[in-house]
């Protein structure tokens, strides 16, 4: 059995091409967008902007990269067999998660650090002196947890916590390549070993992407609202993209005639995965937003008047916020109800695409309305630094697979995934 | 309803070992297998005797489309036409607070319709009587019934199922259909007709 996989000259091609018009684009925010100008609320929308972008595609991306670490935990945990056969994909998707994280806490420090408030309002001194007629009681009273100091080091723990939790899980999948095959009791051992490491990750990963990461990285931009569903919401969000990207690259390398063992069968398990995500995406949106209608308290409806606008007044991001629905919630529903969708190779090709694309625009309207209000746009820029982005995953994706076998062949529930029917 | 009495060469497995590759032999034999009847699913079994996939997602998928129109119908009727109130200055049209609602009623629908399709295809219902071809269907055999026409020589197939590994096998002319009844009216409990 050929384990080795050489990566093809146009996976090296457009790897290379993503990167290099996400550098480009990048350049031309540098040149154009004037990053480094004075970033006071409103004041130069452009600058505004670069940041902005950047924040969004950064967390997006990395939430995104980081939930295939979560998928390979929970199925560890729940004794799963059925995903041996394709673990190694996962595995190599999370393993760009190092690159994206320093790529995202650059970022967020040069936003935090950087004597601007256009992005986080809650960064402007200004707010929490009382002689001030800026003074803010509300950011007063949530000083404690939104000030720069804090979001560094939790910022920066969650990342390393992410990254090093993880890195021990895939250093356990790919020592088991080392050792040969595992007699009862080693295989025991090291099934206990990898419950516990996974147990450890999912703990973590449900106190920061769960809770604190979408509020500090992405909620703490409308600093006076607060929604208890917004974690969930953002999880929801990230891990049915990350589902998605899974498919993608599962699908890639089984069309170059790797990964031997994924059958039909396993593709139904993850297109499952993707219809279940997108639907409970849509229960966790749908609870924050019939609450707050339901409600109807200023405080929180503000939020969606500065997306949807009132009854009188269509908002900015109408469009994108029921395309948003549309896309996430109806398309996948609809379109991925039937068993013959889930097990169409093609078809799941399509949906990963689409719902990465979803989300993204999801994660667009999480972030651009509160800082850029009505200038935000849609443009080469934008999708440029997606596309850095994209270029960095399948590159570090790329790597992982050539430098390690694409099956954990001494896995003991190999046999469970190869005879494997849903 | 009765569909007639027929002809059934019966047989009895006792191992899933057999009893898959004596399913591919006698259905390659050209035998008509009538059911074969096990105490717990066994997986891959429909696929191994070629019965064809279940359409009772379809009918669950109706039944919850059912459901959605008639919570959305009925309750936009009632509070834009019938009754419109005012609550909490919302429009009388107030599709978000509905949306629970309508999400309530296509699980009820097509849960409850799902259990009863469930139910009427496999003719389950209280008093709905068939024909058992051996009680311990029910406890630790496998059981295989072939229906034999005019022109089956019964031992042939007989001496097919002996060759299969069938532990048991006899010849029953047996109701095809279901019935209604009492089965403690109509039958001698197994306990009393063996004597255990």
């Amino acid at each position: 059995m050929n384990n080795h996989f050489e990566l093809p000259g146009s996976f090296k091609k457009w790897t290379l091409g993503l990167i290099v018009a996400g550098v480009l684009a990048l350049l031309y925010g540098f040149i154009m967008l004037h990053p480094f100008a004075h970033g006071g609320h409103g004041e130069n929308t452009s600058s505004t902007r670069f940041w902005a972008v950047l924040l969004q595609n950064s967390v997006y991306w990395l939430l995104t990269v980081n939930a295939s670490m979560f998928f390979l935990c929970v199925t560890t945990m729940a004794m799963g067999g059925w995903q041996v056969a394709l673990r190694r994909v996962p595995e190599a998707i999370s393993s760009v998660l190092p690159i994206l994280g320093l790529i995202t806490f650059i970022i967020l420090m040069a936003i935090v650090w950087g004597g601007r408030t256009d992005i986080y309002h809650w960064l402007d001194p200004h707010l929490y002196d009382k002689a001030s007629p800026d003074y803010d009681k509300i950011l007063d009273g949530k000083k404690g947890f939104l000030n720069p100091m804090f979001f560094t080091i939790v910022s920066a723990v969650t990342i390393l916590g992410w990254w090093l939790l993880g890195k021990k899980m895939r250093s356990l999948s790919l020592e088991s390549d080392k050792k040969g095959p595992m007699d009862y009791e080693t295989g025991k051992k090291w099934i206990w070993d990898n419950t516990v490491w996974a147990s450890l990750f999912t703990v973590f990963f449900g106190l920061t992407v769960a809770s604190t990461t979408p509020w500090l990285w992405i909620m703490s931009i409308d600093a006076h609202w607060y929604s208890t569903m917004f974690s969930w919401y953002t999880f929801a969000s990230t891990f049915v993209s990350g589902i998605s990207l899974m498919a993608i690259f599962i699908i890639y390398l089984k069309n170059r005639g790797q990964l031997e063992y994924v059958t039909e069968e396993h593709l139904h398990d993850v297109g499952k995965f993707m219809f279940a995500f997108s639907v409970f995406w849509t229960y966790t949106w749908f609870s924050q937003y019939m609450l707050i209608w339901y409600s109807n308290q200023p405080e929180e409806t503000k939020y969606f008047i500065e997306r949807i606008g009132t009854a009188t007044k269509a908002g900015p991001y109408k469009g994108i916020f029921f395309f948003n629905l549309i896309v996430n919630f109806l398309c996948p529903l609809l379109i991925l109800m039937k068993k013959s969708t889930k097990r169409s190779w093609t078809l799941v090709t399509f949906m990963a695409v689409l719902i990465i694309f979803g989300h993204w625009i999801d994660f667009y309207q999480m972030v651009m309305p509160g800082t850029l209000h009505n200038h935000a746009e849609m443009m080469p820029f934008e999708f440029g630094i997606s596309a850095l982005f994209i270029g960095l995953i399948m590159w570090g994706v790329g790597r992982y697979f050539t430098k390690n076998p694409l099956l954990a062949k001494n896995h003991p529930f190999l046999k469970e995934s190869i005879i494997h029917h849903t | 309803m009765a569909g007639g009495i027929k002809k059934f060469v019966v047989g009895a497995f006792d191992d899933e070992k057999v009893l898959f590759p004596a399913v591919k032999n006698v259905r390659k034999a050209g035998y008509k297998i009538h059911d074969v009847y096990t105490p717990f699913p066994i997986h891959g079994l429909d696929h191994a005797m070629g019965i064809r996939e279940t359409s009772l997602h379809t009918a669950g998928f109706i039944y919850a489309i059912t459901g959605t129109t008639t919570a959305l119908t009925f309750m936009s009727w009632v509070f834009t036409k019938d009754w419109p109130l005012n609550i909490g200055g919302k429009p009388h049209f107030a599709l978000p607070a509905w949306i629970p609602i309508t999400f309530e009623l296509t699980v009820l629908f097509s849960a409850v319709g799902m259990v009863l399709t469930f139910c009427y295809l496999c003719q389950l219902s209280p008093f709905v009587k068939k024909h058992h071809f051996h009680p311990r269907a029910t406890d630790d055999l496998f059981i295989m019934a072939i229906e034999c026409t005019d022109k089956t020589d019964d031992g042939e197939v007989q001496r097919f199922l002996q060759n299969s590994g069938a532990k048991e096998i006899n010849v029953q002319h047996a109701e095809t259909g279901w019935w209604l009844g009492r089965y403690d009216r109509e039958q001698k409990l197994y306990r009393d007709e063996k004597g255990y």
